[in-house]
Parts: C-alpha cells; sequence; structure tokens
C-alpha cells in the first residue's frame, strides 16, 4: 500500500513523474487507436478466409471457424462445454426443446440425456480456414487481365510522370527567366483547381481521338508533368547545391547533361518518393478508370472490383479475398519504403 | 566595357532563358491542351445543350437557369420542391453537411495525432506505421470492407454496439438516409493518416531551439504547445483545410462504390448521399448532359474559388508566418 502512495505522490510532485504520466497516457491513447485502426484489417483477412456459411450464420466473429460436431446415433451434432456434476464435459447438442432448454448427451454415451439451458453453455468450435476462396475469386473475374491493365497504367504513367516532372522541376529550379516565376505560379494554382471543371472537354477530346475505353486516357495526360510532383521535385532540386551545376558547366556539360548527371542522381530519394505517392494513387484511383474504361477486359483491379462487388455482392468472402489481393501491394510497398512516410523526406517541401 | 562584351553577357542571359522555358514546355503544353483548353470548352459547353452526338446548341444562359430558378420561392416558402432544381440543392446540401462535420474532426483528429506520433515514447515508428496504413490503401477495396461492417443485418459494428456498448436501436448507417453521411465519416476518420502525416512532417520541422528558450523562460508543457507548436503548425493547418475543402466538394469513391450497387442507386438512400461529384457524374457520363454537366462543375469551380479565397483572406488573423509580424499585434 505504501508503495502504492508513494508511487502516486512521485507522479504528482516530481517532473520525471509527470513525464511517466505523460507518456503513459499517449502510449495507451496509440495503442487503444491502432486497434480501432487494425480491426477492420482482421476483420477483412478473416472474411476472406471464412465458409459462407459462417458469414451468414456468425458474421461477426473475427475468427474463421465452424462449429465443432461429434456424432451421435449416425448425425453429427454440435458440441457443447457443459458442466455436470461440477466436472467441465464436451457434451452434443440433439434437440432443442422450448424455453431455450436442449437436450444434451456424452457422445460416448448417447443414452444419458441432460436438460440444460443452451445460453449457459459455451459452444465450442475449431478453427476452419478456406484458402480456396483466394482461388474461386481469382477465377470469378478476369483477375489476370485487370491486374495486367492496373500495372500498365501505374507504371507507364509512372515513367511519364518521372520523365516530365523531373524536366520541369529542373526548368523551375536552375533557370532564371522573366516569366518562369508567373508560370510557376500557374502551376501551382493548378493543384487547388478541381479537375471536374476540364474533365468533360477532355473526355470529349479522347473520345474524338478514339482513346475512349483504352488505357491512353490513364497514361498520355502523364506525360505533361503534373504540379503536385513537379513542386516536390522542385523543392528537392533547390536543395542541392548549386556548386555542382557550375563544376559541371566549366568541364563543359550542357544543361541537359546537367540534369543528366548531376540533379537526379542526387535526387534519387525524392524520385523514388514522388514514384512510390505516383503507385499508390494510380493503384487506387477509381474515378478516372471509371470514366474511361467501358468494355469489361479494359478494366483497372479498382474498377473490376468494384463491378465484382456489383454482380457477386453476396458472397462477401469472394469479394473480400479480391480486396485483400488489392491491398497488398500498396501495404509491401509501404513497408518497404516506410522512412519515406513517417520521417517525412519530401514533405518537408510543404510547411510554411 | 567593350559591346561585344555586353552583347555577350545578354546573350548568356537569354540562352539562359531559353534553356529554362525549353525545360518547362512539356507543362505548358499540358496545361495548354488538358487544362487552359478544356476549361474554355467546358465554359462554352455550359451555356449549350451537348449530348456529344449532336454538335452543341447554345441556350444561353438556360442551364444556369435550372440550377438557380425557383430559389427565392423555395426560401420564401421553405418547400425544396419549388427549386427548378432540386437535386442540385440536395447534392450542395448534402456536401456543405459531410464537409461540415468531416472537416473540423478530420482537422482535429490527425493535429491531435500527430501531436502524440511526435513524442518520444517506445514504438514511436510501430504507431506512426499503423495510423499511416489506412490512408495507403483508401480507395475500392476498404469501401467494400466498411460497407461490410456497417451492414445494420450482417456487420459485425452493430452487434458490438448492441452487445458491449448497450445501444439498443444502433443506427442503420448506409441503409439510413439520415446516418449515412455519419457512416462516411466515420470511414474517413479511419483514413486521417494522409493528413497527419502532414502535420507529421510540419511538427519535426518546428525550431527545438524555440523550445529551449521556452523552457528558459519557464514555459510549462502546455504553454510551450500553445504559445509555439501551434502558431507554428497554423501554415499546416491553413493547407489541409483548403485541400481538405476541395477535396470534399470532389469527394466520389467511396460514395460511388457503397450506393451504386444498392437497389436504390447512386446517391441512396433517399438521395442522403447525393454528393456534389456524384451528381455531376451522373449529368455528365450517366445522362449524358454534358452542357449541364459543364455548368455544375463551373459552379463547383467558382464555390471552391470563393471558398478559398475566403479561407485565404481569413488567413491573416490566424495563419502564422515566421519572419513575418502580423499586423493586429503590432
Amino acid at each position: 500500500m505504501k508503495k502504492v502512495l508513494d508511487f502516486l505522490r512521485w507522479i504528482v510532485v516530481s517532473a520525471k513523474g509527470h513525464e511517466f504520466l505523460f507518456k503513459g497516457i499517449t502510449t495507451l491513447i496509440l495503442a487503444s487507436g491502432s486497434v480501432l485502426i487494425l480491426i477492420p484489417f482482421l476483420y477483412m483477412i478473416s472474411t476472406s478466409l471464412k465458409d459462407p456459411a459462417q458469414i451468414r450464420s456468425d458474421s461477426s466473429s473475427l475468427i474463421p471457424r465452424k462449429p465443432k460436431t461429434a456424432e451421435v446415433n449416425g448425425n453429427p451434432e454440435p458440441l457443447y462445454e457443459v458442466t455436470v456434476d461440477r466436472q467441465v464435459q464436451e457434451y452434443a447438442l440433439i434437440k432443442n426443446l422450448p424455453n431455450g432448454l436442449g437436450q444434451f448427451v456424452d457422445p460416448e454415451k448417447p443414452d444419458v440425456i441432460q436438460e440444460l439451458r443452451i445460453n449457459d453453455q459455451k459452444q465450442l468450435y475449431r478453427w476452419d480456414i478456406h484458402w480456396e476462396n483466394y482461388p474461386e475469386a481469382i477465377n470469378a473475374m478476369p483477375f489476370w487481365r485487370y491486374l495486367g491493365n492496373t500495372l500498365i497504367v501505374t507504371f507507364v504513367g509512372m515513367a511519364g510522370m518521372l520523365f516530365s516532372c523531373s524536366l520541369v522541376a529542373y526548368g523551375f529550379s536552375r533557370f532564371r527567366a522573366r516569366w518562369l516565376n508567373l508560370l510557376f505560379l500557374l502551376l501551382l494554382s493548378t493543384i487547388m483547381l478541381p479537375s471536374q471543371v476540364r474533365l468533360i472537354p477532355v473526355y470529349i477530346l479522347f473520345q474524338k481521338l478514339g482513346w475512349v475505353d483504352t488505357l491512353l486516357p490513364l497514361i498520355v495526360p502523364l506525360f505533361f508533368a503534373n504540379a503536385y510532383d513537379v513542386f516536390l521535385l522542385r523543392q528537392f532540386f533547390m536543395t542541392i547545391p548549386l556548386e555542382l551545376d557550375d563544376a559541371a558547366k566549366i568541364d563543359g556539360a550542357n544543361p541537359l547533361q546537367i540534369l543528366l548527371y548531376i540533379i537526379l542522381p542526387q535526387a534519387r530519394p525524392a524520385l523514388v518518393s514522388v514514384g512510390i505517392f505516383h503507385f499508390l494513387y494510380a493503384w487506387n484511383d477509381f474515378y478516372e478508370p471509371l470514366i474511361f474504361l467501358h468494355s469489361r477486359q479494359n478494366w483497372t483491379l479498382a474498377v473490376g472490383l468494384q463491378t465484382f462487388d456489383a454482380i457477386y455482392t453476396i458472397n462477401t468472402h469472394l469479394i473480400m479475398a479480391i480486396s485483400m489481393l488489392m491491398i497488398i501491394p500498396p501495404i509491401l510497398l509501404f513497408f518497404f519504403s516506410q522512412k519515406i512516410f513517417t520521417q517525412g523526406v519530401v514533405f518537408s517541401g510543404i510547411k510554411g | 566595357m567593350s559591346p561585344f562584351r555586353s552583347l555577350n553577357k545578354m546573350s548568356l542571359a537569354r540562352r539562359e532563358a531559353l534553356a529554362g522555358y525549353a525545360f518547362v514546355v512539356p507543362w505548358i503544353i499540358g496545361f495548354l491542351i488538358f487544362t487552359i483548353g478544356p476549361m474554355l470548352a467546358s465554359l462554352y459547353f455550359s451555356f449549350t445543350k451537348y449530348n456529344i452526338i449532336d454538335p452543341p446548341q447554345w441556350v444561353g444562359l438556360a442551364n444556369y437557369e435550372r440550377a438557380f430558378s425557383g430559389i427565392w420561392d423555395a426560401v420564401r416558402t421553405g418547400d425544396s420542391r419549388q427549386f427548378g432544381d432540386p437535386l442540385f440543392w440536395k447534392a450542395l446540401q448534402v456536401t456543405i453537411y459531410y464537409a461540415s462535420i468531416a472537416l473540423p474532426l478530420n482537422l482535429g483528429f490527425s493535429f491531435f495525432l500527430a501531436v502524440l506520433l511526435n513524442q518520444n515514447v517506445r514504438g514511436i515508428n510501430i504507431w506512426r506505421t499503423i495510423f499511416f496504413l489506412p490512408s495507403i490503401i483508401a480507395g475500392v477495396a476498404v469501401t467494400l470492407l466498411w460497407v461490410r461492417i456497417l451492414n445494420p443485418r450482417v456487420g459485425v459494428l452493430n452487434p458490438f454496439l448492441k452487445d458491449v456498448i448497450g445501444i439498443q436501436n444502433p443506427p442503420g448507417w448506409l441503409a439510413a438516409p439520415e446516418w449515412a453521411v455519419p457512416a462516411l465519416v466515420i470511414m474517413s476518420l479511419w483514413g486521417v493518416g494522409s493528413s497527419m502525416i502532414i502535420y507529421l512532417a510540419g511538427l519535426q520541422g518546428v525550431p527545438t531551439d524555440l523550445y529551449d528558450a521556452a523552457k528558459v523562460d519557464g514555459a510549462n508543457a502546455w504553454q510551450r504547445f500553445w504559445n509555439i507548436t501551434f502558431p507554428m503548425m497554423t501554415p499546416v493547418l491553413f493547407y489541409n483545410l483548403v485541400l481538405g475543402m476541395i477535396a470534399t466538394f470532389q469527394y466520389f469513391t467511396q460514395v460511388y462504390v457503397a450506393t451504386s450497387s444498392s437497389i436504390a442507386g447512386l446517391g441512396s438512400p433517399q438521395h442522403s448521399t447525393l454528393f456534389y461529384n456524384i451528381y455531376l457524374y451522373q449529368n455528365a457520363f450517366r445522362y449524358f448532359d454534358m452542357g449541364y454537366a459543364s455548368t455544375l462543375a463551373w459552379i463547383l469551380f467558382i464555390i471552391v474559388l470563393l471558398l478559398t479565397a475566403l479561407i485565404f483572406r481569413s488567413s491573416d488573423a490566424w495563419v502564422y508566418y515566421e519572419g513575418q509580424l502580423r499586423g493586429r499585434n503590432l
């Protein structure tokens, strides 16, 4: 008791105690928040492995499971943990009676019937994992086709974005010219421009070109740079010392060579970051693929999954299996590049 | 100085300028083809009747009248049926309602989390990873997951609310008109990671000597937070507020995925999730009413412009920029 009081006094009075208390509360909040974040994930994983019968009857369990049964007189009957004669035993429920009662028997001795309240007994379950949900889901839709389309859109688009944004960011970070500052402000202002205000004519343009219902509308615009990535790359390029450029200039390098051999190798972390952000964006994007892709064989995974849900919505286990497959690549990428996210390598430019 | 030399100098500056312009040419071309050109075109379409197949037909202000007509009668009588296009107003109302709940909650929550995640506690990188995780997978898969969690019949949330917390009649969430928007807010709160990470970067950029100086002056933790951290973070708050507001007016994927496969269709139940961008999409790509959809797009653009201007004007009063004295404090 005295120890507890001493501890409390230490917390209230001393500065170290304050810090201890503060860190404790912080950790507690973070831990409970993390549980709230992770439970939906667990639900997705477990549902993707469940038997459809369990989703209907026992949906709120986070564990893929099925009632444990024992054979009684040739029929499988559900097993319960019951207390008979102060002993915990596994009995089978063989018949439901009115008023919530049930007939329980020991599967070994099926002739001795006990009448017990069903809700007071604990039903026994066993793990029941259905890995085959995954192949079944993949075969229920043109999964590989959608994956292929998604990868083309994501990576060709990424190449276009990195290529064009590097050039433009270089132009905006290393040259003095009368209109460049104004152009840069114009570029920045497009970050705030709602894309809807240009979407319809762009759609009509692609339609006249015969590109609607191909992957081109999702790829070609990326070869013309975008404000967000140019801004981040430019912020990074500005931190690269100008002396390096000057040294290369003295050696007779032209601007393009300076970009290729000086700036880009130095800017690798920034390029990797915007590349990863682009991957996450393109992989998850739903709006533009929905608008530009009409026929089934051209869809990306996001659109394919949504349509799969519209058709097979009761097959929750299959939908969750595809959803799992769709979130695994971003999660893997995230874990391999955690520093970029959690330490905000590129975001330092945004402040102020 | 010889004239020859100055000519040479001028040509150097010019060459530098030309090279600069040359490097930004990809963006200029893209800006003309994919931004400014289409913007002007959609402004033109907004004064026409246009279904893509037939050439656009000039109708003057008819589309704008369609959106705004009946506004006085509706306001006077309090009857929303008086609006020329009740759905347009419904869409505005839904969007503003969502924004008024989701934006403050998101901004507050992500700031609070960022402050906690900036503390020097054990396992901080694991906590950061967990909180950021949802935002990297935002989209169709996660929405499908939430639709199932929130399902009033077979979901997991309502049994939990009923059996563990003891709420007798848990809400119908996406199936109930008055609960659909709160359900979407819950989904968005789960993904606060993306604005949180921006705050976190900002917090890490606050110079530590400010805190040291305050400590020397005897400021306690709360005073240090309120007088240093918070003012230093207002630019980031400002950035997140502007981008969050714009994103709300473009809110689409979650609503589309959650409602388009239900029987009642997009924006259901009873138009309670008819967000502005959903209504615009319907007009453009379901009804192919490109003229009216362009009008809606321009109204959206003007609303966003006005709100952004409003936030920018108000920012003098509450956003602190380092090295800048606030006028009213002088």
